[in-house]
């Protein structure tokens, strides 16, 4: 028994230092520069200078666009789940595989080839004038922006929806069937309230991926739209003001950890399913 | 008529997810330099490709650290879900919860979180600590992969196994190990993926001139060289065909009715 343990501390010993000092260590110094000014005394500034009206604004911009994106990937993407999930298709592992797949092409690449699509002499463009029609600014707007993340994070949405509805039992469905309910009231009756954890857990794996980026603004905001995450950039790689970037950051910590007590509030069994 | 209706939303969502793609793919075969224009079919990006000293090191350093920290945290991972597994019950919740951190926190907070770390101690940015950063996010992953099959287990047999003269480490060689390697190997490959798309982490915590892909195509925003899409071509047309042989075995797998 005493082997057992002795056996057991050893197997816990890289992971201890893992969790010590590659997470728990580096929260501490993210509220440590957070919290200290440029002499390393405690000060509040940095809390302070981030409650200016041009910093809110930011924040509450990146706050705005991505709960629009979180909104727009949940209503177009609860619908691909539940295609997924029923009858419409025999061979669903090859969709799944398929809607998959995209996730493994290069993040920036991929966003940049949307430049390639959307600029100004872009291909889309170009089809618009042979037509006829006039040029359209698609890029450098908030729209862009949004465009975006739901490109980018549809996928996150559709595939924990769509294990919860592939989990709901089909005979509850049928029992609620011949019980006379047509597919509306099974839908908003049987459906909707047991997918709502998958719910919940793609909003926030949409969400918090989308209040933080910096590379979709950058790229397809044409760095005219400023989200939170640039300014963390910003200060980190360019400004070299920590302290504030740190503080900003202890601030998104605050921001996501409210969201997940309170999805956590609505579900107890609340998955993160990954590509 | 739904049946139909159900099918073109889903093809069209479908299009909108692989229009970029096919973008990059369209433009790696063309002649010209600028994107958006087309200047006739051509493999010269294939060739300058392998020419391309800047891009063939960023590859080179993505597959190595991917490889390194996927093969790393599996191995720390792995032991540490055993480990846990076997622990009191305070003590597993608890570190539990700690391990979920970096999953919770999102990406730019984790980057930013290790990049102090790595000054504070006064490591030099480059190769290691990208490495280790890579390390720090896939091992939650692993732990997510493992524990489940942990849980699955049937105590008894191992159990067994030690009533039969087995000692504890040739129990959990033989008996625990394969049961668990499903989610061993899920673990390996999400880390490997994880580490593969990695920008925002790896962009806070490397320097020295160690570049990865995804590094390579930020600080070349304002002109992606179009090797770039011959080799995302290449990479995707890989995991494509990986994809299928996959679903194609599982399937295999599926109708002979052995799991």
């Amino acid at each position: 028994m005493k082997k057992n343990n002795l056996l057991r501390a050893v197997a816990l010993f890289p992971f201890l230092i893992w969790i010590i000092l590659l997470i728990v260590v580096p929260v501490i110094l993210i509220a440590y520069y957070g919290l200290t000014n440029a002499d390393g005394v405690f000060s509040l500034d940095n809390f302070r200078q981030f409650f200016q009206p041009n910093y809110l604004r930011v924040f509450g911009r990146s706050l705005y666009l991505a709960l629009l994106a979180t909104v727009i990937c949940l209503l177009v993407g609860y619908p691909i789940a539940m295609i997924l999930a029923g009858n419409t298709f025999k061979r669903k592992t090859l969709l799944v595989v398929l809607l998959i797949a995209p996730m493994w092409m290069n993040f920036l690449l991929r966003t940049y080839a949307w430049l390639t699509l959307l600029e100004g002499n872009g291909v889309f463009n170009t089809i618009l004038q042979s037509l006829g029609l006039p040029k359209q600014a698609f890029l450098g707007n908030v729209n862009a922006v949004v465009f975006g993340m739901v490109y980018n994070f549809l996928p996150y949405m559709i595939f924990p929806i769509y294990t919860s509805i592939s989990k709901i039992p089909k005979n509850i469905i049928e029992a609620a069937k011949d019980l006379g309910g047509g597919n509306v009231i099974c839908f908003f009756r049987i459906i909707l309230p047991l997918s709502v954890p998958g719910i919940l857990s793609g909003v926030t794996m949409v969400f918090v991926p989308g209040v933080t980026t910096f590379v979709i603004s950058q790229f397809l905001g044409s760095g005219k739209i400023t989200l939170i995450g640039d300014i963390i950039e910003q200060q980190f790689m360019h400004a070299g003001n920590w302290g504030f970037g740190a503080a900003i950051s202890i601030i998104v910590m605050i921001a996501v950890v409210l969201c997940m007590w309170l999805v956590n509030r609505f579900s107890d069994d609340s998955e993160v399913i990954m590509p | 008529m739904m049946k139909f209706f159900k099918k073109i939303y889903f093809y069209l969502i479908l299009l909108f997810l692989y229009a970029p793609i096919l973008t990059l793919v369209v433009f790696s075969f063309n002649e010209a330099k600028s994107r958006g224009k087309w200047g006739g079919f051509s493999l010269r990006w294939y060739k300058e490709l392998f020419q391309n000293a800047e891009i063939m090191d960023a590859l080179l350093s993505t597959v190595l650290v991917a490889l390194l920290a996927a093969l790393i945290s599996t191995v720390i991972g792995t032991i540490s879900a055993l480990a846990l597994h076997k622990s009191g019950t305070f003590f597993r919740k608890t570190m539990i919860n700690l391990t979920y951190l970096p999953m919770m926190n999102s990406d730019i907070v984790t980057g930013v979180s290790l990049m102090l770390l790595f000054s504070f101690l006064h490591f030099e940015l480059g190769f290691v600590t990208l490495l280790l950063s890579h390390i720090t996010f896939c091992i939650p992953y692993v732990i997510l992969s493992v524990m489940p099959k942990l849980y699955g287990l049937n105590p008894s047999v191992y159990e067994a196994a030690l009533d039969l003269g087995a000692s504890p480490l040739q129990a959990y060689r033989k008996i625990v190990l394969p049961d668990i390697l499903p989610g061993i190997i899920s673990g390996f490959l999400i880390s490997i993926t994880l580490s593969i798309d990695d920008f925002v982490i790896s962009f806070f915590n490397t320097g020295n001139g160690v570049k990865n892909i995804s590094i390579l195509v930020y600080t070349s925003k304002t002109g992606v060289k179009p090797e770039n899409y011959a080799l995302s071509s290449i990479m995707f047309g890989a995991v494509l065909i990986l994809l299928l042989i996959i679903n194609i075995k599982e399937k295999k797998k599926a109708t002979e009715g052995n799991y």
